[in-house]
């Protein structure tokens, strides 16, 4: 049993205040990833839940235990960090063994211990080297097993991936889920990388200004954001921002851009009807985006885009339009011949666009 | 008024003098046929270097090796008649007994107070004003240091107003009877020692504190987290990792042991038993004058401190060579 909440936790450094009244209950055994832009107070959070840090105010327990007071070393904890911080004087088996030996395990357990993570982890045959003797893959491996080892009740991971090159970083992904689901083991994960957050998340945390703005699993989270911030921040590309107007027309509501009317399908409608104005921010994810069919009678109204830049990513194609005053990126069939320069028809699938006050920027749906 | 002149035609002299070699010599190298620059340009660089070296280290090292070997005005050979000289001469003995204690004693305490202080200071919020007064000391000469510990462990007869501050200090205990801190062996030296200890801590404490700072705090941290006490925590992570400075301030401090001087001639003159062997290699030269003496001294003083010179020149080599 091993889940972390805080409660209204803030943490202030002089006159800054990097993390506000947050709460966040971590689900034993989840996966919660920690995400947001650098600054966004995430790796403060991943600190104080260690330990590293005192909170300013609130609380933090792990496992029902109120830990506020209690310090790194008594709160059953292992942590990996951005630069995996190896002790440089120690082999890699001394590097697994130190925290066991610290709380006076018993050797032969130690040893078992030391041996079946690092045959796990495919670096039994390194345990006699110095962090210095090895590559930026092998580091983190060790820098995992030496928390594993520890069979704690939390494991908190500080953008663990970030110093390997793309491709290990992929394969490191992967395994890190396959880890996750083979131990069972709480984990907060704090990355700046949307990409990791939505792969490897069971829910994810979205941190702007150490504020909590959305906490939600990965497919709610894209297909409900609940404000600009995370919707722009969760997608690649980014979801498309337009200002609109909200118009009600005869059998419904039509959202009127610059170069773009849409009529809302009536479970958006019932919802946007509470926009307390008119002005509304029209939120379209690059997928939605679609190039019309002109030999279709489709009841989408379309527009008139002008093709600016073409990216081929090879297995798709991301289109930046122009569409009167607006930017539109979409992404489109790869099969599809587009030019810069070239005018598109393209339409908008209505029943996956998003709504947000422009006041408050929260979502009207 | 001449001396002024001299010593402006040496400061502006000697660089010109350099920059003039240099310039004559690249001039020459340059108009040799391609193959022979190759490998004399090195030479002529290092040839000022090699120059200064031969005439103020090589030669002098030499000559007093031939002095050691011979009478006190150095007109006859003695064999090794100085050398038995240092270790048997009851004073000799008790020089090099001294040295024995200074090598020990002052090694320790500097390092170890300086890696004290390095480190307990890393965790406060004043850390550059303590630094600051631990390395104040630095500032001043030994000549001076050792005047103004005088003044501490000075002696008046019991009943006479006590001017030394610790005599001063410790009256004020009852019943007190105030002590000759400098007069009494062999407890005398460890004072002497601790005068010089409080000029050089400083310097330890500066170089182990770089060395500190340069140990990720990452490092640390994930030991608190692994669940290092922050006793465990010096000793198993930042101790071992301090451990190539704490070497070097250990080798820089015994060649000061080895070779100090000033302390003892300025607090005792080098009496009641506290002479070391350069203070015995100064009495021998210039107050006996007998070269033989001296300079075997000072020979024994080289080879004492030669193992030291090794180890070092070999930890800088181990350095350059992970650079």
């Amino acid at each position: 049993m091993a889940n972390v909440t805080l409660e209204h936790v803030s943490k202030r450094f002089g006159q800054a205040e990097v993390v506000r009244d947050l709460s966040i209950d971590v689900v034993d055994r989840e996966f919660l990833v920690l995400v947001g832009p650098s600054g966004c107070g995430k790796s403060t959070i991943l600190r104080m839940i260690a330990g590293l840090e005192d909170a300013s105010s609130g609380s933090i327990s792990i496992g029902a235990r109120l830990v506020n007071d209690v310090p790194p070393k008594d709160r059953d904890i292992a942590m990996v960090f951005q630069n995996y911080a190896l002790y440089p004087h120690m082999n890699v088996h001394d590097n697994m063994a130190f925290g066991l030996r610290l709380r006076h395990t018993p050797k032969p357990e130690i040893e078992r211990r030391v041996k079946q993570t690092a045959q796990m982890l495919g670096i039994d045959h390194l345990l006699g080297r110095k962090p210095k003797q090895l590559s930026g893959g092998q580091r983190q491996r060790v820098a995992l097993g030496r928390a594993i080892v520890r069979e704690p009740l939390v494991f908190l991971m500080d953008e663990p991936l970030s110093n390997l090159d793309a491709k290990l970083r992929v394969q490191t992904r992967a395994e890190l889920i396959k880890l996750h689901q083979r131990l069972q083991t709480t984990v907060v994960y704090v990355t700046h990388d949307q990409v990791e957050a939505m792969t490897m998340g069971s829910r994810i945390a979205v941190l702007n200004n150490g504020e909590l703005q959305q906490l939600a699993s990965p497919a709610q989270i894209y297909s409900h954001p609940a404000n600009v911030f995370v919707a722009g921040f969760i997608g690649s590309p980014g979801m498309n921002f337009l200002n609109a107007r909200l118009i009600r027309a005869a059998g419904g509501i039509e959202v009127q851009a610059a170069g773009l009317t849409l009529r809302l399908p009536p479970a958006l409608a019932a919802k946007a009807m509470s926009a307390p104005g008119a002005d509304v921010i029209l939120g379209i994810r690059p997928e939605d985006v679609r190039k019309s069919e002109a030999d279709r009678n489709n009841a989408e109204p379309q527009a008139q885009a002008r093709v600016e830049v073409v990216e081929h990513m090879g297995s798709e194609l991301f289109v930046y339009l122009r569409l009167a005053e607006d930017t539109l990126t979409a992404r489109l069939d790869p099969s599809l011949e587009v030019a810069p320069g070239d005018t598109l028809p393209v339409s908008v699938n209505p029943e996956r666009v998003h709504l947000f006050d422009p006041q408050t920027e929260r979502t009207l749906l | 008024m001449d001396r002024l002149w001299l010593a402006a035609a040496v400061v502006a002299g000697i660089p010109l003098l350099l920059v003039g070699y240099i310039t004559l010599a690249e001039g020459a190298v340059s108009r040799l046929p391609g193959r022979g620059s190759g490998w004399i340009r090195p030479w002529l660089w290092l040839a000022p270097g090699l120059f200064f070296i031969t005439v103020f280290l090589i030669y002098p090292t030499v000559g007093t090796l031939r002095l050691s070997f011979l009478g006190p005005d150095s007109t006859r050979p003695v064999g090794l008649a100085n050398y038995v000289f240092v270790f048997t001469d009851k004073s000799m003995l008790v020089a090099l007994r001294n040295n024995g204690l200074w090598l020990v004693l002052f090694t320790l305490l500097t390092v170890g107070l300086g890696l004290l202080v390095a480190v307990l200071t890393d965790r406060v919020r004043y850390e550059a004003a303590a630094k600051s007064l631990v390395f104040l000391p630095m500032a001043v000469s030994f000549t001076a240091a050792s005047v103004i510990w005088k003044f501490m462990f000075d002696y008046r007869p019991p009943g006479t107003p006590q001017t030394g501050t610790l005599n001063a200090v410790l009256s004020l205990i009852p019943g007190f009877q105030p002590r000759a801190w400098l007069i009494n062996p062999p407890l005398n030296n460890v004072f002497l020692i601790v005068a010089a200890v409080w000029v050089w801590t400083g310097f330890c404490m500066v170089i182990l504190s770089a060395a500190l700072k340069g140990i990720p705090s990452e490092v640390q941290e994930a030991a608190r987290v692994d669940g290092a006490t922050e006793w465990q925590l010096f000793w198993r992570i930042t101790f071992p990792l301090l451990g190539s400075t704490v070497a070097v301030a250990i080798t820089i401090m015994v060649v000061f042991a080895l070779k100090t001087f000033d302390v003892v001639y300025v607090m005792t003159n080098g009496n009641y038993d506290t002479q070391n062997t350069a203070f015995a290699q100064y009495e021998q030269l210039f107050v006996n004058h007998d070269f033989g003496h001296a300079a075997a001294i000072g020979v024994v003083l080289l080879i004492a401190i030669l193992p030291v010179l090794a180890f070092n020149l070999r930890r800088f080599q181990q350095q350059e060579s992970t650079r």
